[in-house]
């Protein structure tokens, strides 16, 4: 048995700066093996396979593959003890074919043959039941068919060990079936295959042995004919731990934005979000939990008026009127002449929310510098809201006219929500805002959503941390692949249950 | 994590790491060397092809540039136009659309200047003609800047290529009318255009061209520093991303921008024909459209600066071209000139972004 | 007739292919070379310097070296300036259309100034540039082209570089489809992150198609002043054919082997007025700007389409520095 350990990872610890992503990990994969890395978004899952792919180099441990204490420093390397890693984020050259994708940056010393290249390619689809055209251009395919090409590009490569980051992400069930069978065709082959994920249903169905990393520690590795999914999930998320976030009571709360069956697709014609309904009240903070990328950024932008819907209807409830407007299809500017007032934080600060180039102020003044009839900015006003933000959030910066991308990241995201709720929303927006801030900031913005509440904002709030989500959210709605799993007391749930229902609807479609 | 770069030739010295931030003194010191080590490369160029003491030849550039009365206000004056294209790529620059089409914009203006003297000259009295020719000159430029602008944001076609074809089209049309409207027609003597000519003030031929750019250059400045429109520019140029997400218009701004810029370029055309030259050729514009896209590129895309920019490089021209003269050398000495300092100055900007990191003995990078 | 007319056309055509094929190698690699211009002017006069001091520095000139002198220096001279460009784009991370013109402005520069000064500079004594000895070297055609009637005129009547021209298009062509390097080119042009993660050097891939595209552009510069102009250097004189081969390039897709049928047809347009009776002086200049109407449309309509084959490379312009990982 241990002669066959394809490859072993020993006390393998990285750290980035003073955040510690793996501590002391250890595991094993067999040839002829599948195992699973399971652990939520942010447990040092992919930085532990971008050690052994090369892509990071870890602090300190070992790494063996075929029985042998190995260096991985480049890609390069990694290729040369057979491990080749498929990551989430395809590197193909659009206007390239299959076949060319697959060999480029190849170095052949019997010359350049594409029609043995492509015979090459067709006998590795043909061995692990790939359907694949070596000649369709890859803006032709869909994403399915492009990670197929990076799987065929690392075979080819001759990889025995293939690493898979969270392959099924982007992939309808129907295709994560295909993909499935042809893993288990490569296992039964002789390959050693990891995958990432932290999809339950996929484990159980997938994988001989499961590994659990949780907030970059190694939990463990159990059998998976041995567990099942309640003792996974244990394993994943942990004992509760208790973050005294502040959580007051819910005092009058009305409807103020009523979402009706909320429909995208995407190019590729994969529903990015699904029937989608819900209800966000004034003075309630409703939390929307799911794995990442499970239509949360979608949900939010079509509410800001960014995103076009196939289908489905947002009615906003003005307070002031009392009357009802539909928002779908407005651009940002229709919504806010509507009177409506929005306030959206999105994940991406300095990409979106903020011009990183301009200093606080112009910053300030992106919500407001239409305002008045003149033609010139007005810079007044901008300029104290930016000074009262620095001083009320306790901003690090040299003054107000810095640009914003000099400051840290925490300082950074205390202007734009500084920003956004300066605007005295009705309803207010965040998404993950306290990802990579520190413990300060993020108490910070917590104490900030949670004053907005009290003054009968609807508050929605996108997280990924659950212990964060249930201390901090009234209630909490659970997304899964775009459709909506669940909606839980955030006073009552556990994460086991939330665990659950992030997984839920996969789990329903694969088996159907 | 250490921010890292491998490059063919860096990475036999050390590594680069970007500089978060410079102070602006430091950046103009670097830019002050990277001129003067650009002079003494040009000086021993000029040496070594004149054979000349070295201070006698800047003596000479001087005086070439600014030697008299006359040269002076010739000075001025080719400053003023180079500034005022400067200024009209600018706006363009700063949203991240590449007009090079600038050179074309000029003539086109100043094609429809020329047309307005001729065809109403005789029947205008100037106070009325002279309005017409600016607001004609002012829509021909914007036109041309708006053809490509629309095509970029309808179908994306690439708006670098696309000006750059528009300027051919304009020096053919001009050449055209050029030939056909010389004296005697077809001889290529350019027709002298007497009616509507810009009035001479306080004696100055040039004098009133000089104040014409002064006003578009403050224009320009608090257009894009203090207007809406200004602030809407730097967002889109910034990140679409970022004006997608608070509403703003990106197709919208594109046109509008590229039709002021083209405007302005109409102005220029404008100011060379019915202020400067009173006659039209194909090359009326000389190549400045593209050489302003380089004063304001190296003026950061600040009209204030652009002053400084574009009266370095008119400098450099002058003088270049004296010294050919005393020297009977060819006139073509000061694009050579020109090119080095020019060259000096856009490597110098890495010195201002990036910090090299040599590598020390024993350190494995 | 209609056979001078053909031949006219492609003396017309080989600079601008010479010039298109260096700039569609050069802007496969992502690098939109605006300096291709200057790089014609200086690969122009720089053969026209060495075969200035060679025709002038022996009695006998020897048919060979007389072409292979102005050719290697001419080549020198090119890929110099295309190292300027490597060097301040790649190397120096200058954007690329700055560089490229002040690159222009530079060659040009340089073109008319030797063009202009290079008797003096030498003291020589001879009144102008005329190397008509090394001229007849580089206009010397197959003996038998004469008797073949039009046949040798359309095919055979031209000097060596005209062949070369059509040579080096088709081995281009054949580089980039059909070979590794070709791949990896294209790879850098439309995507290098990808490239680089593929492991391809994206520096050195860079810096070799501009520095050889700039070679062969250069070669347009030397053709046009040995060739056609007969040795014969005048200022200005190359004109506008510098621009006019990156209209070229948009015109032909980038490909290399439609230049070939595109350069032909430009330089018909571009003699086409002689032609026509009655035609006015100021008419030709209307049929001058006729490449520059349709090469506009070609790039209108290719966008209209949206085919992504016919799209410039992806990364065209863009700078690209591996920053971090």
């Amino acid at each position: 048995m241990e002669q066959n350990v394809a490859l072993e990872l020993r006390n393998v610890t990285k750290t980035f700066g003073s955040v510690v992503a793996n501590k002391n990990v250890s595991l094993q994969v067999h040839k002829g093996e599948i195992l699973s890395i399971l652990g939520e978004n942010g447990s040092g899952k992919t930085t532990l396979m971008n050690m052994v792919s090369g892509i990071y180099f870890p602090d300190s441990g070992q790494i063996f593959a075929d029985g042998e204490e190995v260096v991985i420093a480049s890609p390069k390397d990694a290729f040369n003890y057979k491990i080749g890693m498929i990551h989430q984020h395809f590197k193909l050259v659009d206007v390239f074919s299959a076949a060319e994708n697959i060999v480029l940056g190849l170095e052949d010393e019997k010359g350049f043959n594409m029609p043995k290249y492509i015979e090459k390619i067709k006998e590795i689809t043909e061995q692990y039941g790939f359907e694949l055209d070596p000649h369709k251009k890859i803006y032709e395919m869909s994403v399915s068919e492009k990670q197929t090409v990076e799987i065929i590009k690392v075979l080819f490569r001759g990889a025995d060990i293939l690493i898979l980051d969270e392959p099924t992400a982007v992939l309808t069930p129907q295709e994560t079936v295909k993909l499935f069978a042809v893993l288990r065709n490569m296992r039964d082959s002789g390959k050693a295959i990891i995958i990432i994920t932290h999809k339950l249903h996929e484990v159980l169905s997938l994988s001989d042995n499961v590994a659990v990393l949780r907030k970059g520690e190694y939990i463990g590795t159990v059998k998976t004919a041995e567990t099942n999914e309640t003792e996974l999930t244990e394993m994943m998320v942990g004992k509760k731990i208790s973050l005294n976030i502040e959580r007051s009571e819910v005092v009058n709360p009305a409807d103020r934005l009523i979402a009706e069956g909320l429909t995208i697709e995407n190019h590729d014609g994969i529903k990015v979000l699904d029937d989608v309904s819900f209800t966000a009240r004034s003075g309630e903070i409703l939390g929307i939990a799911g794995i990442a990328g499970s239509g949360q950024r979608e949900l939010l932008e079509a509410i800001a008026g960014l995103q076009h819907l196939d289908s489905g209807s947002i009615i906003y409830h003005n307070p002031k009127t009392g009357e009802e407007e539909n928002l779908r299809d407005k651009t940002p500017m229709e919504i806010r002449s509507m009177g409506v007032r929005l306030a959206f934080v999105p994940e991406d600060r300095l990409g979106m929310g903020l011009v990183g180039n301009m200093d606080i102020v112009d910053n300030m003044m992106l919500r407001s510098y239409k305002k008045g009839n003149s033609m010139f900015l007005q810079r007044k006003a901008p300029k104290s809201l930016a000074e009262e933000i620095i001083e009320k959030l306790e901003v690090v910066t040299p003054s107000s006219a810095t640009p914003v991308r000099r400051l840290s990241g925490g300082n950074v995201q205390k202007v734009l929500v500084g920003r956004e709720i300066a605007s005295a929303p009705t309803v207010l927006m965040a998404a993950y805002p306290v990802r990579g801030l520190d413990i300060n900031s993020s108490y910070t913005i917590y104490n900030l959503l949670n004053e907005q509440k009290k003054n009968g904002v609807a508050v929605i709030f996108v997280g990924e941390d659950l212990d964060v989500l249930i201390e901090l959210c009234d209630r909490i709605m659970v997304i899964g692949s775009g459709k909506v799993t669940g909606v839980v007391d955030g006073r009552h749930t556990t994460k086991e249950e939330i665990g659950i229902l992030m997984t839920k609807t996969d789990k329903e479609e694969a088996e159907s | 994590m250490k921010k890292k770069c491998d490059n063919l030739f860096w990475s036999a010295l050390g590594h680069i790491v970007k500089r978060d931030d410079i102070v602006w003194w430091k950046a103009w010191i670097i830019r002050v060397l990277a001129v003067l080590l650009a002079l003494v490369v040009c000086g021993v160029v000029t040496i070594f092809l004149t054979d000349l003491n070295p201070i006698e030849v800047y003596v000479t550039m001087i005086k070439g540039a600014v030697g008299s009365k006359r040269l002076t206000w010739n000075l001025l004056q080719n400053t003023a136009i180079l500034l005022c294209v400067s200024l009209a790529v600018t706006p363009a620059f700063k949203m991240k659309f590449w007009n090079i089409g600038a050179e074309g914009q000029v003539l086109v203006g100043g094609l429809a200047t020329a047309a307005c003297m001729i065809y109403l000259g005789e029947k205008l009295p100037p106070a009325l003609l002279i309005p017409v020719m600016l607001i004609v000159s002012i829509i021909s430029g914007a036109i041309w800047a708006f053809v490509p602008a629309y095509f970029k944001t309808r179908y994306n076609s690439n708006e670098t290529l696309f000006t750059l074809m528009m300027n051919y089209v304009a020096i053919q049309i001009v050449a055209f009318f050029t030939l056909e409207w010389s004296m005697p027609k077809g001889s290529g003597t350019p027709r002298p255009l007497e009616f509507g000519q810009l009035p001479t003030i306080f004696g100055q031929k040039y004098l009133i061209n000089i104040l014409i750019v002064a006003l578009i250059t403050v224009i320009v400045y608090i257009y894009l520093k203090y207007s809406k429109q200004g602030y809407e520019i730097s967002v889109v140029g910034e990140s679409e991303n970022t004006a997608r997400y608070i509403g703003i218009n990106v197709k919208k701004v594109v046109l509008r921008t590229m039709l002021i810029s083209g405007a302005i370029c109409g102005i220029t055309g404008f100011l060379l024909v019915a202020g400067t030259d009173h006659s039209l050729k194909s090359d009326t514009a000389g190549g400045r459209g593209f050489t302003a896209i380089m004063v304001s590129w190296l003026a950061k895309f600040n009209p204030v600066f652009m002053v400084l920019t574009s009266l370095l490089i008119v400098f450099l021209q002058k003088g270049a071209s004296k010294i050919s003269e005393v020297y009977r050398l060819n006139s073509s000495f000061s694009d050579i000139i020109t090119g080095i300092i020019i060259f000096f100055i856009i490597g110098s900007e890495f010195f201002i972004n990036y910090k090299i990191k040599f590598n020390k003995k024993g350190e494995n990078v | 007739m209609i056979a001078t007319i053909i031949q006219r056309a492609v003396m017309q055509g080989t600079p601008l292919l010479f010039g298109s094929t260096g700039e569609i190698l050069t802007e496969k690699s992502g690098h939109l070379n605006l300096g291709i211009p200057g790089i014609m002017y200086v690969g122009a006069i720089s053969g026209v310097a060495g075969a200035f001091l060679y025709e002038h520095g022996v009695a006998e000139i020897n048919p060979f070296l007389a072409v292979l002198i102005p050719l290697i220096c001419s080549l020198i001279g090119s890929i110099l300036m295309g190292l300027i460009y490597c060097f301040l784009t790649v190397t120096l991370r200058a954007n690329q259309n700055v560089t490229g013109l002040a690159l222009t402005t530079f060659g040009i520069g340089i073109g008319n100034f030797f063009g202009g000064s290079l008797i003096k500079l030498v003291n020589s004594d001879v009144p102008s540039i005329a190397l008509s000895k090394t001229s007849t070297a580089f206009k010397t055609q197959l003996p038998f082209a004469d008797n073949l009637g039009w046949f040798g005129d359309i095919f055979l009547s031209y000097g060596f570089l005209v062949y070369v021209a059509i040579i080096v298009a088709l081995v281009s062509s054949f580089i980039l489809n059909k070979t590794r390097v070709g791949l990896h080119l294209r790879a850098v042009g439309e995507n290098p992150g990808t490239a680089d993660a593929a492991g391809i050097n994206v520096t050195k891939y860079k810096y070799l198609a501009t520095c050889i595209g700039s070679a062969i552009a250069g070669l347009g510069g030397l053709y046009y002043v040995m060739d056609y102009a007969n040795g014969v250097w005048s200022n200005n004189g190359f004109g506008d054919r510098g621009w006019l081969s990156i209209a070229l390039v948009i015109f032909s897709v980038w490909r290399p082997s439609i230049s070939i049928i595109g350069s032909i047809l430009f330089g018909f347009l571009y003699v086409i007025p002689t032609y026509i009776p009655g035609i006015s002086v100021s008419s030709k200049k209307l049929f001058e700007m006729l490449p520059y109407v349709v090469t506009i449309i070609v790039l209108i309509i290719t966008s209209m389409r949206n085919k992504k084959e016919n799209q410039p490379p992806a990364a065209l312009g863009l700078p690209y520095f591996r920053e971090e990982r």
